[in-house]
């Protein structure tokens, strides 16, 4: 990505606890202008207390906090002009349709996109008329989306956006997402929707209790994890189990389902070609396996450290 | 599985979930009942001094519209004469807020959708919400009757006293058991409930005020308006002047009536939703509600809307007392003291005085609406859409800036509408009703900057303690009437009294204008809205 410019978003160091409880410990985070950037966790891993400090709710304990070049607590009206927010949980006010909380999110932000606003009513299929209080936890979703896609800002900070639409809907923001992107805004997409974040980030940062354990493109990421390898010989495979990297080894003489180091595959590949090879089939590791791998079944990440 | 499946562990929970704060409505009522009656004791011992202090009340309608109609002489009816009423309110409040809060709060935060998704009856919330209720009015009303026990009444007066309180609180049970079936908001069922409470009070106040004196001069039979009060129903027990218990089949009759409607109420609709539907709104916002002030105006406007209309009547009401009051209808000496007291004016026109002491009440109601529109800024923030709105270019300053605004501008609409329905209906009855309506108006006024010490500490508490606001703010308020407006009545030493933001306003219209201390008011309310404000922009927002 370009690196040229300065980031819209650099964190360094950042610390936040509430009242005894450590909620961010150390976190950086760096989101390079014009990039959409998956941001991951588990529930309660500072998340949403990040996304805040960045909206200048929160206050920093320490480290460094930088938002399009200015500073998020101090400069937070400023700022708030040139971005666009949606909250993880939408609250709105009851008695206003969503219509009217569209404009009034809009107009508060600084103004939106007519144009813009009546096209993404038609795409998201919202009704417009209805009490926020009639509204389904996606309907209010959407029209937090509408109202931060409709509004023209450089950058968008989207905190788990999608987790209550269905899959047409979640089709049409991705489009939004990739709209914005074509223009050159930045977006920060909070989620748990591994597709998604595949589909649309350029990098993605995974963070746990407090920390980020990882950071850079999904090729950088896959670099460090495992590929499975499906494969077939004329001969019968041997002392596969013995070598560096390989791991859950499936072997039934001439065929064999294995999982390997990515960083271990071009010798093990050179290994199995001494048996030669029929057929081959390999599955890079997907987002979520990534993810699983960081966080383990039993929630401690305990495989972090084997594969780096 | 039944209709009330479940209702044993809901009633439990319940209980659980209450667990602090339906003992302290107790103790506070049985503590108001036991400082009542051996205050009473104290200052009246003997029946002489009674009969003396009961002929003064039974022709002053202020005292009785806010007391009861006196009954004997005996320390029992005295007791009666001064708290029965205050009783039934703090039981009728429990009651109704105690039904809301496990029934429509629970459909609100969406709560009942996860519990009637278990194995969980239609009708089970509803009877576990009733079923601590009852417990709540059962346990107050024993411990009630101990109390006067204790202090060495009769029994029979003891329990009739104390089960008329409790049949009073679960009579507003049911009606708060509608209220919640009807409306889609807590806060709205909350408030119906707590406007029957207010409209019962003022309804057994009129009864009682209009009731007739007896021959002996110091007893009353109230007029038939308080057959109409729940609360009224509770002071025609006539506790140890009669003990009638058969009253007591009238708040039974409406309770038993009440969740009846509530019940069939519940079958009819559906869950999350109340009776009165909701209406689709505009496609577009209107350009007077983009921004700020517009937002806050629109959310707050149906509770001003509400106050006004109070306030108002309250107005026309008292003023049309004054009336009543003039020419051969003046009053004994006795009580013109009685009102003078109570104003905290000099000797000289009783109904100056008598507005005077009114004057004081209407700042209470502007101080408490300005309180419970201030305090929209603490449900907008708890999981509320404050979160989003101050993540767009709106400062906190002006976010907080336009709530305090339509608090402010608002309370002072109040008084004007107090000061001008007192005085048009007073006025118009003699020839001066231009001096009438300045007169009032700006007695109405001086009581602007009190309220506003109120409203300035909400705004301090929200900044300083955010997650308490909503108690302190409130406390605060009671204290101020406790100390201030009803000081006088319960004995309390002017140094206590002087803690009241109220006791410091010059009483008008008796008294003189004193510019002093008005100033020095206005300045403390408006440093503690600026130091809220100031911490406000300081802190962490407390979602």
């Amino acid at each position: 990505m370009s690196t040229q410019a300065e980031p819209a978003i650099s964190i360094s160091g950042l610390r936040k606890s509430f009242g005894g409880s450590m909620a961010l410990d150390g976190l950086d985070l760096t989101v390079a202008a014009g990039e959409v950037h998956g941001f991951l966790g588990p529930n309660g891993a500072g998340k949403s207390t990040t996304i805040r400090v960045l909206l200048g709710l929160l206050r920093a304990d320490a480290g460094q906090v930088g938002l399009l070049g200015a500073h998020p607590w101090n400069d937070a009206v400023e700022l708030h002009r040139r971005l666009a927010y949606v909250p993880g949980d939408v609250n709105l006010w009851p008695n206003l349709s969503g219509g009217e909380a569209i404009d009034l999110f809009g107009s508060l932000r600084g103004g939106l996109d007519e144009r813009r606003r009546e096209d993404l009513v038609e795409r998201f299929q919202l009704d417009t008329s209805k009490k926020a209080r009639t509204y389904s936890k996606g309907n209010r979703q959407k029209v937090a989306v509408v109202a931060a896609f409709a509004s023209d800002v450089e950058l968008y900070i989207l905190d788990e956006p999608t987790s209550g639409l269905d899959p047409l809907m979640e089709a049409v923001f991705q489009d939004c997402v990739r709209e914005v992107k074509a223009q050159g805004k930045t977006v920060l997409l909070s989620s748990h929707i591994f597709s998604e974040v595949e589909a649309l980030c350029d990098r993605v940062s995974i963070i746990r209790e407090g920390k980020t354990v990882e950071s850079g493109t999904l090729a950088e990421l896959r670099h460090l994890t495992r590929t499975s390898i499906s494969i077939e010989t004329a001969q019968p495979i041997t002392g596969l189990e013995d070598l560096h990297g390989v791991h859950a080894v499936d072997l039934d003489s001439t065929r064999a389902k294995f999982d390997v180091d990515t960083a271990e595959l071009d010798r093990v590949l050179r290994y199995l070609t001494r048996f030669e090879v029929r057929s081959l089939a390999s599955a890079p590791p997907s987002l979520e396996e990534l993810f699983m791998r960081h966080y383990g079944r039993d929630g401690h990440g305990a495989e972090l450290e084997t594969a780096q | 599985m039944t209709a009330f499946t479940g209702t044993a562990r809901l009633t439990r929970l319940a209980l659980r979930r209450d667990r602090v704060q339906l003992p302290i409505w107790i103790l506070s009522g049985v503590a108001l009942l036991a400082a009542t009656v051996s205050s009473t004791n104290q200052r009246y011992p003997s029946d002489a001094d009674r009969i003396e202090v009961l002929r003064t009340a039974v022709d002053s309608p202020t005292l009785l519209m806010f007391r009861a109609a006196p009954t004997g002489s005996s320390t029992g009816t005295m007791a009666m004469f001064q708290i029965l009423a205050f009783l039934a309110v703090v039981a009728g409040l429990m009651s109704t807020l105690a039904v809301v809060r496990h029934t429509r709060q629970n459909e609100e935060t969406g709560r009942a959708e996860m519990l009637g998704a278990t194995v969980v009856g239609r009708h089970a919330i509803l009877t576990a919400a009733l079923i601590v209720t009852v417990i709540a009015n059962a346990v107050l009303s024993v411990l009630l009757g101990f109390t006067l026990v204790g202090n060495g009444e009769p029994a029979s007066g003891s329990f009739a006293a104390a089960a008329a309180v409790g049949a009073t609180g679960i009579a507003f049970a049911a009606i708060a058991a509608i209220a919640a079936q009807i409306t889609q908001t807590s806060r709205a069922a909350n408030g119906i409930a707590a406007a029957a409470i207010g409209a019962a009070y003022v309804v057994r106040g009129a009864g009682d005020a209009l009731g007739e004196v007896q021959a002996n001069g110091y007893t009353m039979v109230s007029a038939w308006p308080s057959w109409l009060s729940p609360i009224g129903w509770a002071t025609e027990v006539r506790p140890f002047a009669g003990d009638r218990w058969l009253v007591l089949a009238l708040p039974l009759a409406l309770f038993a009536a009440g969740t009846g409607i509530a019940f069939a109420l519940t079958v009819r609709r559906d869950s999350g939703v109340g009776m009165i539907p909701a209406r689709p709104g505009p496609t577009r916002a209107a350009p007077r509600l983009l921004g700020p002030l517009g937002l806050a105006w629109r959310l707050q406007r149906g509770t001003l809307y509400g106050w006004a209309v109070t306030i108002t009547l309250t107005g026309l009401t008292v003023g049309s007392l004054g009336n009543s009051l003039t020419g051969d209808n003046a009053l004994p000496e006795g009580a013109a003291n009685t009102i003078n007291s109570l104003s905290g004016g000099d000797d000289g026109n009783l109904i100056d005085s008598l507005n005077t002491a009114m004057m004081g009440f209407m700042g209470m109601m502007a101080a408490g609406y300005a309180v419970q529109a201030l305090l929209r800024l603490r449900s907008e923030e708890a999981g509320g859409p404050a979160e989003a709105v101050l993540a767009t270019a709106t400062g906190r300053s002006r976010w907080l800036g336009a709530h305090l605004t339509i608090a402010v501008a608002g309370a002072l609409a109040l008084l004007l509408l107090a000061g001008v329905s007192m005085g048009l209906v007073y006025g118009l009855s003699g020839d001066d009703l231009g001096g009438e309506l300045a007169k009032l108006t700006g007695a109405a006024l001086v009581q602007l900057p009190p309220a506003l010490i109120l409203a300035g500490f909400a705004v301090a508490a929200f900044g300083l303690l955010p997650r308490l606001t909503i108690g302190l703010a409130w406390a605060a308020l009671a204290v101020s009437l406790i100390l201030g407006q009803l000081g006088e009545l319960f004995e309390l030493p002017q140094v206590v009294r002087d803690l009241s933001p109220f006791s410091h306003v010059p009483a008008l219209p008796a008294g003189e204008l004193t510019v002093t201390p008005l100033v020095a008011l206005a300045a403390i309310a408006l440093t503690l809205g600026a130091v809220g404000m100031a911490l406000f922009r300081r802190r962490d927002l407390a979602l």
